[in-house]
C-alpha cells in the first residue's frame, strides 16, 4: 500500500469524513454522543439518517488502520487460530472466504471478520461483506478485522485489480495481533 | 409420460434487464408515447451497434483477452444463446483530454466495461442452464449477477455515447427541442448542470447521475442510481438521456478524491447528439 495512497486515503478521505461529521452534528442532539452511539442512532434500523455515512466511515477507517501494521501478514495464533479452525475448518478456508467476500462486494463497501455473541449455529466467528458505510456494529456483531474495498482504497496502486490488492493485504498488511486483542475484548464482553 | 419443459428464450424471462435502452431509439413514431413495455431487442441488432471508428492499436495482452472473450462468446452463441460484446469507442482514448485522461478511458473501457460484458455473458449462460434444468433457486440466485453486470454493460454503453471530443461537438449544450425542454423543466442550463453536479457529488458509494425523460409525463428529471442499477430501476417510464459515471474508477486516477472537480470538468466533453435523438423520437 503506497505512501501516495495512504496520504490520500487517510489525509483526504478519512479526514473529510471527520470534518464533515463534525459539521453535520454541530448543534444537534448527536453532538457530544460517542461515535458508536451516533452510528447506531443514525443507522436507524436501515432507514439512514444523513449523518450515518460520515459517522460510520470515520469509525470504519479508524478500524481499518488498526487492522494493519507494517510487516504484517502471516497467520494468527493462540485462541484466535483455534476459533478460526473451529468455525471455518482451517485458516486456509477462512482466508478463502474472506478474500471471496472482499472480491465480490459489488460497488463500494467492506469485508469483515466479526464476532457474533449470540450465534444460532454455535459459530461465533463470521465473515461478512457490507455495502458503502455499513459495518458489523449496526448488525449486532463485534468487528475483529476489516478490509476497505471502496475503489479509493486500491485504485492508485492496483487500478481495477482488486484481487491483487486483497492478496497483498492478507500477505503483507493484516495485523493478527490487533485481531487477537479485539477477540479477547469481544469474548470478555460476551461472557 | 415424460414431461419436458419448453426451452424458454432468455429475453422473455427478463425483458426489463435486457439492454433495451441501448442505442436503438424506440420505434414509436406516434405523437404521444404509448405506454407499452420496452420490446426486447434481438441480439444481432445489438451486436450491430458498433461505433464508427475502431480502437487504436491494442496491447498484446488485450488482444489475448479479447480473443478469449470472443471464443467464449462464440461458443455460447453457437448454442443459440444471447451474447453481448464490448462496443468500440467512437474516439481515441486520449481524445477527451484534459477533461478525462487517456489512462482512465483505457482502463474504464478495456477493463471495467469488458469485465461487465464478460460476466454478463457468463451469468446469462448459467441462467439458461438453470432454466433448462428447472432449478428455480439457482435462477433467483443469478439475478444479482445479471443486474450488476447487465446494468454495467447498459450504463457504460450509454456513457460512451454521451461523450465526444471537443472538436466533434463535445461540450456544446443541446439545441432544439431538448435544449428548450431543459430550460422549461429546470429553469436554465446552468441550473440543470448545477443539479446534476449536486446530485452526483452527494451520491454516497458507487453509482450514476442521470438526465432522464419521464416518457409518461414528458418531463425531464435528474435521478441517481446506486452501483450499476440502470435508470429504469427508478421508474419504468424513465428513459436515460445522459448518464455520468460517479464510481471512483471513473475519475480517481486523475481527480483523486475531488469528485466535484471531475463533475465540473466532464461537461466539457458531454455530447448531446445521442440524447437529442432519443428525446426527439420519444416525444414528437
Amino acid at each position: 500500500m503506497s505512501a501516495n495512497t495512504m496520504s490520500y486515503h487517510w489525509g483526504k478521505h478519512h479526514r473529510s469524513y471527520v470534518d464533515n461529521l463534525n459539521k453535520q452534528i454541530l448543534g444537534t442532539e448527536l453532538q457530544g454522543k460517542s461515535l458508536e452511539d451516533v452510528i447506531v442512532q443514525t443507522y436507524n434500523n436501515g432507514d439512514l439518517h444523513p449523518a450515518f455515512n460520515n459517522a460510520a466511515q470515520v469509525w470504519n477507517h479508524d478500524f481499518f488502520w488498526d487492522s494493519m501494521k507494517p510487516g504484517g501478514g502471516g497467520k494468527p495464533s493462540g485462541e484466535l487460530l483455534k476459533l478460526i479452525e473451529r468455525d471455518f475448518g482451517s485458516f486456509e478456508k477462512f482466508a478463502e472466504e474472506f478474500r471471496a467476500a472482499a472480491a465480490t462486494q459489488f460497488g463500494s463497501g467492506w469485508a469483515w471478520l466479526a464476532f457474533n455473541p449470540r450465534p444460532s449455529d454455535g459459530k461465533e466467528l463470521v465473515v461478512l461483506k457490507t455495502p458503502n458505510a455499513v459495518n458489523p456494529l449496526v448488525l449486532g456483531y463485534t468487528a475483529l478485522l476489516t478490509i476497505d474495498v471502496w475503489e479509493h482504497a486500491y485504485y492508485l496502486d492496483y487500478q481495477n485489480r482488486r484481487p491483487d490488492y486483497i492478496s497483498i493485504f492478507m500477505e503483507k498488511l493484516v495485523s493478527w495481533d490487533a485481531v487477537s486483542a479485539k477477540l479477547e475484548v469481544a469474548k470478555a464482553q460476551a461472557a | 409420460m415424460e414431461m419436458h419443459l419448453p426451452r424458454r428464450r432468455l429475453p422473455y424471462l427478463l425483458p426489463h434487464l435486457l439492454p433495451s435502452q441501448l442505442a436503438l431509439p424506440p420505434r414509436s413514431l406516434l405523437p404521444l408515447c404509448p405506454q407499452t413495455r420496452s420490446i426486447p431487442i434481438p441480439p444481432m441488432a445489438l451486436r450491430a451497434i458498433a461505433s464508427r471508428k475502431t480502437l487504436a492499436a491494442l496491447g498484446s495482452g488485450l488482444r489475448a483477452q479479447a480473443r478469449l472473450a470472443t471464443t467464449a462468446a462464440a461458443a455460447a452463441a453457437s448454442r443459440g444463446l444471447v451474447t453481448f460484446s464490448l462496443p468500440d469507442l467512437p474516439y481515441d482514448y486520449g481524445a477527451l483530454e484534459p477533461a478525462v485522461s487517456a489512462e482512465i478511458m483505457q482502463l474504464h473501457h478495456q477493463k471495467h466495461h469488458q469485465s461487465y460484458v464478460t460476466n454478463y455473458n457468463k451469468a446469462l449462460e448459467q441462467l439458461e442452464d438453470a432454466v433448462a434444468r428447472d432449478d428455480a433457486p439457482a435462477v433467483v440466485k443469478l439475478q444479482s449477477a445479471i443486474k450488476f453486470n447487465g446494468g454495467g454493460h447498459i450504463n457504460h454503453s450509454i456513457f460512451w455515447k454521451n461523450l465526444a471530443p471537443i472538436h466533434e461537438g463535445g461540450g456544446e449544450p443541446p439545441k432544439g427541442s431538448l435544449g428548450w425542454a431543459i430550460d422549461a423543466d429546470f429553469g436554465s442550463w446552468e441550473a440543470f448542470v448545477q443539479k446534476m453536479n449536486a446530485e452526483g457529488a452527494a451520491l454516497q458509494g458507487s453509482g450514476w447521475v442521470w438526465l432522464g425523460l419521464d416518457k409518461e409525463f414528458k418531463k425531464l428529471v435528474v435521478e441517481t442510481t446506486a452501483n450499476q442499477d440502470p435508470l429504469v430501476t427508478k421508474g419504468a417510464n424513465l428513459v436515460p438521456l445522459i448518464g455520468i459515471d460517479v464510481w471512483e474508477h471513473a475519475y480517481y486516477l486523475q481527480y483523486k478524491n475531488a469528485k466535484p472537480d471531475y463533475l465540473k470538468n466532464i461537461w466539457k466533453v458531454i455530447d448531446w447528439k445521442y440524447a437529442s435523438e432519443v428525446y426527439e423520437k420519444e416525444c414528437r
